[in-house]
């Protein structure tokens, strides 16, 4: 136990006793744990693994520290996920070095406790001592359920209390219990729980069942606003067709929304340059800083906004528990390209970025749906190429509405993520066909959980967390490709008397002349060829890299209209095979870390950088080709 | 009840009601094994002596569906449906 001993002390200096977080998927378990650590949690990983690991602390009414640790949720404790395990191993103290919890809280929705039951029946068995949390209380009660707290006490044998995570004091009683608890926590006995088989967890069940029936009182009806907004949304026509209209408002929003803020970004970092401009440092200082850092780093900072929408949005679904819906939605759809249902959710998180998508493959148990899974991802539009997109969109196509009330530019962008999706489902199509044909799918089954409000709180602690690992990046990677992008553009420096612009005797035009032969039938020219070098590590660093070579190519002003500047240099159909070449191209380094670390192979990282750049090429070949004959050359 | 009454879920239309009579997994065409495709149905509360009652169905085959059993709403195959043996529930 962590009594906090003085050896103890010694060894880590913050001793405090970890209480776990355990529960069905959907429970609330984690506005549970926003409710109680706020601000002060932790995002990592397990070592080894690459489960996500939330631990955040609060003071008890004791004046108690407490470690609370969010577990991934489950039905059971028969892990058949990497995620599941990781809940599995914490929950049996497999994994002491690195989480041993003192405590367990098993949460539970009070409307919809008699899976939640079984899992409790289950928890006690582990030896260690384990409380229950009725969640959503306010719900429930809303609903007519009546619940008997002393008499579930009773027949579960642990001690229960009630919270409502949303609101302000909501949770002093789980406070208050896991303080009476901790005062005098008996030794945690030999964890005795093995794999149930079907007849132990019919047993468990029938137990839950009966419990729940001795201690709640509840019509068993469905939650009236569910139903009502199901008979829609769930609906074999109307359902796909809303499913489709949020997605399109989804990238119109991204488009419009962001503007206003991103002008405002904008010129800050203009007039962040007009200071270096007018300050007294020599002039290759002014340079490095203004057209490295300023102009570079500002031109992916500008699209903060847009992905803050587009996670918003996402969040907001999820929150809504709609995401499990646009599975059962797509399941059919997603089966014809070789598919599982569940796929539907990594995806659509691709597209806010493929490193948290490829991650959530581990909702999916089956091994090759979750590989087909992770080698399809990075083709989701995903919120890096968001910067480059705009620009060239910005650049070529007319801002003018068509239909009377759709924007072109939408329009477009609109296109450029439905080729992403053709191309996920194609590419997965093949895979299936290729390398597995003739094997059974692993069956679709999810909980569709009640609708509900999302929370502000939860929401702003989300886009927080994407935010700050977005500037994080811009403040590394994308700084340090940069500050390379500008050392390549600026040297060696013009010899005496040159004639042509700085750059063109740089090394960055060294480079993007050699690639010359290899990117001329994309219609690509050597600027951009410099530009997809760095982008190699970051898509949206591409576009920080034109910015810095026109901005060292044309000169004073030019740092932030680069639209201007390749509107005015690429022909149509460059600018559109380069759209196409951005749809494929597997750039992105991160992405293929995790690819590597995902697969546990660098095999498929290899596969997934090959096919890619192989579709990315001859995407780009064939628009470059056709846009010519079509004379947008 | 008689089991002459009873149909596979799997088999049921939008709108059925009825009881969980057994769980019958050893058909062929099935993804899992049976006794994991057993274990995991009970996982979801897919027991016997539950009330099953058909919401939902997809637009392609109509397939997936959504069943409500006891207090849950749960999203599966027609496939995995039809192990999951049900007896309708009288008219009221």
């Amino acid at each position: 136990m962590n009594a906090g001993g003085a050896l103890a002390a010694v060894a880590a200096p913050i001793v405090a006793p970890v209480i776990a977080l355990v529960g069905n998927p959907n429970c609330g378990k984690t506005a549970l744990f926003n409710a109680l650590t706020g601000s002060r949690q932790k995002v990592a990983n397990y070592p080894g693994v690459t489960v996500e690991k939330k631990v955040g602390r609060v003071t008890t009414p004791a004046g108690r520290v407490l470690q609370i640790v969010d577990l991934p949720g489950t039905y059971s404790l028969r892990a058949r996920s990497p995620d599941e395990e990781i809940t599995r191993d914490v929950v049996l103290g497999r994994r002491q070095s690195d989480v041993n919890p003192d405590l367990i809280v098993c949460v539970g929705d009070a409307s919809n406790l008699r899976l939640a039951l079984r899992l409790a029946l289950e928890l006690k068995r582990v030896g260690r001592p384990v409380m229950l949390s009725l969640n959503m209380m306010d719900i429930a009660r809303k609903r007519g359920v009546e619940i008997d707290l002393g008499r579930l006490s009773r027949e579960l044998g642990v001690p229960v209390v009630q919270s409502v995570a949303v609101r302000r004091g909501g949770t002093d009683a789980l406070l208050r219990e896991i303080d009476r608890l901790l005062e005098d926590l008996p030794l945690a006995k030999a964890a005795d729980w093995q794999a149930p088989d079907a007849g132990e967890l019919r047993g468990a069940q029938s137990e839950a069942d009966r419990v729940l029936r001795a201690a709640v009182k509840s019509s068993g009806e469905r939650d009236p606003g569910t139903a009502a907004v199901d008979a829609v949304l769930l609906h074999p026509v109307a359902g796909l067709v809303v499913l489709l209209a949020l997605l399109f408002v989804m990238f119109q929003a991204v488009f419009a929304w962001a503007r206003p803020l991103m002008d405002l970004i904008q010129d800050g970092f203009t007039w962040l340059g007009t200071l270096v401009e007018v300050s007294p440092l020599p002039d290759l200082l002014k340079s490095f800083f203004k057209d490295g850092l300023i102009s570079g780093v500002g031109s992916v900072i500008v699209f903060l906004p847009q992905i803050v929408i587009l996670f918003f949005f996402i969040l907001v679904l999820e929150d809504l528990g709609y995401m499990a819906r646009a599975a059962f939605l797509m399941d059919r759809i997603m089966g014809g390209a070789g598919l599982h249902g569940r796929a539907f959710i990594p995806l659509l998180s691709s597209f806010a970025c493929a490193i948290p998508g490829i991650m959530s493959t581990r909702v999916i148990d089956d091994k090759r749906d979750r590989l087909t899974t992770i080698l399809v991802a990075p083709l989701m539009t995903c919120s890096a190429r968001i910067p480059v997109y705009t620009l060239i969109i910005g650049a070529f196509i007319p801002d003018r509405e068509v239909w009377g009330f759709v924007g072109l530019q939408g329009l477009v962008m609109f296109g450029l993520y439905a080729s992403g999706i053709a191309g996920a489902l194609a590419v997965s199509f093949v895979i299936k066909r290729l390398f597995w044909h003739g094997v059974p799918g692993e069956p679709f089954m999810l909980e569709l959980p009640d609708y509900k409000l999302p929370r502000i709180k939860s929401l702003a602690i989300g886009l927080w967390t994407r935010a700050t690992i977005f500037l994080k990046r811009a403040g590394t990677t994308i700084l340090s490709m940069m500050v390379l992008i500008w050392f390549l553009a600026s040297f060696p420096r013009p010899p005496q008397g040159a004639t042509e612009p700085a750059i063109s005797y740089s090394l960055a035009a060294m480079l993007g002349s050699l690639l010359q032969p290899l990117t001329e039938p994309l219609g690509f020219n050597w600027q951009i060829n410099v530009a997809l070098i760095p982008g190699m590590a970051a898509r949206e660093v591409a576009v920080g890299a034109l910015g810095t070579i026109y901005a060292i190519d044309g000169g004073e002003g030019a740092a932030d209209k680069i639209g201007q500047a390749i509107a005015g240099q690429w022909s149509l159909a460059t600018a559109l095979a380069l759209l196409a070449w951005y749809v494929f191209a597997p750039q992105c380094a991160s992405t293929l870390a995790v690819i590597r670390r995902e697969t546990g192979s660098w095999k498929w990282m290899w596969v997934t950088f090959g096919y890619m750049l192989v579709l990315a090429y001859a995407a780009a070949l064939v628009t470059n080709q056709i846009a010519r004959a079509l004379g947008a050359g | 009840m008689t089991s002459k009454s009873t149909i596979a879920l799997g088999n049921a239309f939008v709108g059925f009601r009825g009881r969980i009579r057994e769980l019958v997994v050893d058909m062929a065409g099935i993804g899992l094994p049976g006794p994991e495709l057993e274990r995991r149905l009970i996982e979801l509360g897919f027991v016997e002596g539950a009330d099953v009652e058909l919401l939902h169905q997809g637009l392609f085959g109509g397939d997936p569906i959504a069943v409500r059993v006891a207090h849950t709403t749960i999203a599966l195959r027609r496939r995995e449906a039809m192990a999951i043996l049900v007896t309708p529930a009288l008219p009221a």
